[in-house]
């Protein structure tokens, strides 16, 4: 039913409001409804979704969202915000670009819209959008490409250092008359021996029910590094599904971030390829969950070259009935000898209704590599409980302070100190109320 | 009891009488008698498995030990009636023989939370992070050691001489007026030993007292304790001064075990 709905919407868009966008990107949005209208809505049956039910989105009925008819004052947004601390800002409002929210320079670094990039500078975004998140078997991802139009377009040059980092805030104040969806399109393109941090933000005002539908791609060039963050902080009744993809060159470096707050369904599926000799990636994610959240982070590192590393750390805090679900896929590609690939999953279970799902899949194809993976499901341990305890620190905080470490041990490896601040405030604030 | 004579006349700090111990449906001590006064060092030593781990955690409260019989008391009060928290807050302390790993706080983190506990019990004001620094800088500098471990998380990736180190630190900075060493000499070489060994005898002083627990002498040529005592199955079969540790070194613990059956 929620197909033909989103497939008649499409139409609906494409020939009215999308109608006067260049051919090849209506091309793009073409395959993607096709192919979105091919594989319909995954179901538990398929291996990538047997913990995951989306039948709560599919039985919905979302509408396109429209621009919000008053934007948020930027006093409203500052929770969200890193202070000072950032070079660029582009805030999305339902999706929609806020030019009065935003914070843009011209510094030889483009940060603008995905829909300014695709007037001003159409070749480079042709060359790179959507060839990296592909929609063969991802129903999401294709349904995303058909209502490609807006989000963030970064681009730093090659050797160019960008000391603070770039925010990107995607804001959803939906009304209360009827659901929106929201289809984020983000490409990240940080060239050769480039230096970048990125913190991409989803978040609301309201505790409403809404649909955010994202993908973003980010490519690395040979010798460059970004640290990219991605805060996920939507409303407790919102539905979030979102694709990062990222493709690093040679001798590069990606440190990925991941924290889930918000949501009540929230679907991430992270697909990383290391192109290219000698590339690094930090995967750290935290997934911080009470009442009836569901989360699911599906995590895929490639290794597709010799001499690179990968670690993994996801941890995972569950409360009341909510739960975690991580998977976690490796693959050495034959020929990617002297790989280097080590898979932590952690989940502390803080109520016996609350349950994670921990999968490890490792698909190794090259001799000469080092895998390790482990992963833990489980309460706090009475024997740091009662270390704790023989040092004066009551039972109640030790407990506390033992969950908070649990986040920290992941907040930690993130280099941005004032978004480490930002998400510290929200651990402590949430285990207050544990 | 025999001890040295000019502190026969201290305060009782820690009676135990007639204690009797199990863990999982196993009694583990058979019925300890011990009486350790303000500033006295005591050392139990005693073959593996005779309950000398027990005792240690026995007395700083750990739950999973069922107390059957006896009385501890501490200061005067009923040691076994505190939760653990109670027994630290009363200056009650356990370097443990197997410090345990906390993933995410720091170890300056960690040690500020259990100072300003004791603190807050004291009625004194609780330190910020900077006044915390000072006091703690000043007692690394007493027991001669830098702060490299103190942004690292707790225990995490310490070896096992840094991990006891960190034990004898946290005594350090915590002051308590019983401490109780459980097998801290295991695992160390000998220049791990002698610095562990240094810096208790730096926190000696007439008013805190200490239990060492240890399967070995060599740690008590370091630390000359004012009485020892051997616990074999359960019960302390003799007690007696620092020779006791020498004659133990020299003939093992088979001897004291008929010993025991004969008498």
């Amino acid at each position: 039913m929620a197909v033909e709905h989103l497939v008649g919407a499409y139409h609906a868009w494409a020939s009215n409001g999308a109608s006067n966008a260049p051919a090849w990107l209506k091309t793009l949005r073409d395959s993607g409804i096709s192919r979105f209208s091919e594989l319909g809505f995954p179901n538990m049956k398929q291996e990538a979704w047997r913990f995951t039910s989306v039948a709560p989105i599919a039985e919905s009925s979302f509408e396109l969202a429209k621009p919000a008819s008053a934007l948020p004052s930027l006093d409203a947004i500052a929770p969200f915000l890193l202070d000072d601390e950032t070079s660029h800002r582009l805030v999305f409002v339902n999706g929609f670009f806020a030019p009065s929210l935003s914070l843009v320079s011209s510094d030889g670094v483009r940060v603008e819209s995905l829909a300014q990039a695709v007037l001003d500078r159409p070749a480079i975004v042709q060359a790179h959008l959507c060839k990296y998140a592909l929609s063969q078997d991802r129903p999401f991802c294709a349904l995303n490409t058909a209502f490609v139009r807006e989000g963030a377009f970064v681009h730093v040059p090659a050797k160019a250092v960008v000391q603070k980092p770039i925010q990107l805030l995607f804001l959803a104040v939906p009304g209360k008359t009827q659901q929106i969806v929201m289809h984020p399109r983000n490409l990240v393109l940080i060239e050769r021996e480039a230096r970048a941090s990125v913190v991409e933000t989803y978040a609301a005002l309201e505790s409403d029910v809404y649909w955010t539908n994202s993908v973003t791609e980010v490519v690395v060039g040979d010798g460059a590094r970004v640290d990219y963050h991605r805060v996920q902080r939507e409303s407790a009744r919102a539905y979030h599904v979102a694709a990062t993809q990222t493709h690093q060159g040679r001798d590069s470096t990606i440190h990925l971030h991941t924290v889930a707050f918000g949501g009540a369904l929230s679907r991430h599926d992270i697909g990383t390829v290391l192109a290219g000799p000698g590339g690094t990636l930090i995967l750290n994610g935290l997934y911080l969950l009470a009442g009836r959240q569901h989360a699911d982070h599906h995590t895929t590192i490639d290794h597709a070259a010799d001499h690179c590393e990968s670690h993994e750390y996801f941890n995972g805090v569950l409360d009341g009935h909510s739960r975690g679900v991580f998977t976690g896929r490796i693959i050495v590609r034959p020929g990617a000898q002297k790989t280097d690939s080590k898979q932590t999953n952690n989940n502390l279970l803080l109520s016996s209704d609350a349950h994670a799902d921990s999968q490890p899949q490792l698909e190794i194809y090259a001799d000469d590599v080092k895998c390790t993976h482990g992963s833990t499901v489980g309460p706090l341990d009475p024997r740091a409980l009662f270390y704790m305890r023989s040092r004066g620190i009551k039972e109640d905080q030790a407990r506390r302070l033992l969950t908070y470490g649990f986040a920290a041990e992941i907040l930690g490896r993130m280099e941005v100190a004032p978004l480490r601040a930002q998400l510290d405030r929200i651990v402590r604030d949430r285990l207050a109320a544990v | 009891m025999p001890g040295s004579g000019k502190r026969e006349a201290g305060r009782v700090l820690l009676e135990v009488k007639g204690l009797r111990v199990a863990v999982a449906g196993n009694e583990i001590l058979k019925g300890v008698d011990l009486t350790i006064r303000d500033g006295e060092v005591h050392a139990i030593m005693g073959p593996n498995g005779s309950g000398k781990s027990t005792l240690a955690q026995v007395l700083a409260g750990h739950p999973a030990y069922a107390v059957l019989a006896g009385t501890a008391k501490y200061e005067g009060k009923d040691l076994l009636d505190m939760k653990p928290e109670e027994r630290a807050r009363a200056g009650l302390f356990l370097a443990f023989q197997y410090p345990v790993e906390i993933r995410g706080i720091t170890n300056s983190y960690f040690l500020r939370s259990a100072l300003n506990a004791l603190r807050r019990e004291r009625g004194e004001p609780e330190l910020d992070p900077i006044d915390f620094l000072q006091v703690l800088e000043a007692k690394l500098r007493s027991i001669g050691w830098d702060d490299s471990m103190m942004n690292r998380p707790v225990n995490e990736g310490f070896s096992g001489g840094e991990k006891k180190r960190n034990e004898i630190l946290q005594l350090a900075v915590l002051e308590p007026r019983l401490a109780i060493l459980d097998e801290t000499d295991s695992g160390l070489d000998i220049d791990a030993l002698r610095t562990v060994a240094e810096a208790v005898n730096q926190l000696r002083n007439p008013k805190r007292a200490f239990l060492i627990v240890t399967h070995y002498q060599r740690l008590l040529n370091y630390i000359t304790p004012d009485v020892v005592h051997v616990l074999a199955d359960g019960r302390i079969v003799r007690s007696g001064g620092p020779e006791l540790a020498q004659e133990l070194e020299a003939k093992g613990y088979d001897w004291l075990r008929d010993g025991v059956m004969v008498s």
